[in-house]
């Protein structure tokens, strides 16, 4: 093959490399709005493959997939509320990073500050023993006189 | 002894008890949210015969099996003897989805593992995977015959869930009417 003809192919390939990612969906610089909104979605959507990045982050094929979906969907004027309720019809809560107030989840949200209040009480608890043995019950008259022969330097009478 | 010692001790009884039934949960088993609704409709092109196309309209009235494949995928080939097996037995249809797959690829590779399926239909770009809530092949789907999906297998099917879930639910759900 001549050297004319490699390059020619060459700048054949290099003409059609954008296509290489189309199918990604990667926002366009089209929408600059829509691009942000679509990043926005993503990152707010967990990838069932690898379950601890977002569809924004992940590699994985499916993330890929539902990039395109949420970009499609922005694209036909579907609202975020609708894009999100796509995801949760399919892949249920799980898809969604920040778990929904639900009944079932209720414990969940709950928690951390149940367990703070909880803390505090115990705390408080704690604090307020630490008060009473602080102050010794008061000595009985017998104590005192032995305590008093002892600072003397009296020796002590129960000594065999 | 003193009662406020158990407190800690009945804390972490608790606890172990969660964390125990914890280490034998598959994180990687999401509960379907599909289960016990209408399965999503399709209308896809058949894997062998490129001119026809199978709905989830030519299902109904019928129970069947979705079972969602792919020539590259590598534990569908743990699963795939028990569904040509059960392919023989002639139990239920099983409609194959051949999921993200070149269509000759498809092709080759149910003639070398052999073909359980009554029709195989292409989805070429996964759009219907992302309708059933697909995310990791191979899965299985038992779809009753007013079209509700009423059981989701996640990852290869063993020989327990074919044979003390998914032939059951199908023999129960064919008795009904």
């Amino acid at each position: 093959m001549s050297g004319a003809v490699i390059r020619a192919l060459m700048f054949g390939l290099a003409a059609f490399a954008p296509l290489a990612h189309a199918a990604d969906a990667v926002p366009t610089e089209k929408d600059a709005v829509a691009a942000s909104r679509a990043v926005k979605l993503a990152e707010q959507l967990r990838c069932l493959v690898c379950q601890n990045q977002t569809i924004a982050e992940s590699n994985a094929e499916l993330a890929g997939d539902l990039r395109r979906q949420v970009h499609d969907q922005i694209a036909a004027g579907k609202t975020d509320a609708e894009i999100i309720d796509f995801m949760t019809t399919r892949y249920g809560d799980f898809v969604l990073y920040k778990p929904p107030l639900k009944a079932t989840t209720v414990l969940l949200w709950s928690g951390p500050a149940l367990l703070l209040v909880a803390g505090f009480g115990v705390l408080a608890g704690v604090l307020r023993k630490r008060r009473t043995v602080g102050e010794p019950p008061p000595l009985t008259d017998e104590e005192r006189a032995r305590a008093k022969r002892l600072l003397d330097g009296d020796k002590p009478e129960d000594k065999p | 002894m003193n009662k406020k010692l158990l407190i800690p001790l009945a804390i972490f009884l608790v606890l172990s008890v969660f964390l125990f039934v914890g280490l034998w949960r598959d994180p990687r088993e999401i509960p379907s949210p599909l289960i016990d609704k209408p399965a999503p409709t399709f209308k896809l092109t058949e894997l062998h015969q490129p001119g026809k196309a199978l709905g989830t309209d030519d299902m109904k009235g019928q129970v069947w099996l979705l079972n969602v494949w792919a020539s590259w995928c590598v534990s569908c080939r743990e699963e795939h003897p028990l569904l040509v097996e059960l392919g023989k037995r002639k139990i239920v249809p099983i409609i194959g989805l051949d999921y993200k797959d070149e269509p000759v690829a498809g092709k080759g590779w149910l003639t070398q593992n052999g073909d359980p399926y009554t029709t195989s239909v292409v989805d070429r770009d996964g759009r219907v995977g992302i309708d059933w809530g697909v995310y990791g092949v191979p899965e299985t789907f038992v779809v009753d015959k007013q079209g509700v999906i009423r059981y989701k297998q996640i990852g290869p099917i063993t020989p327990q869930a074919l044979e003390q879930t998914i032939v059951p639910l199908v023999r129960k759900l064919q008795a009904q009417s």
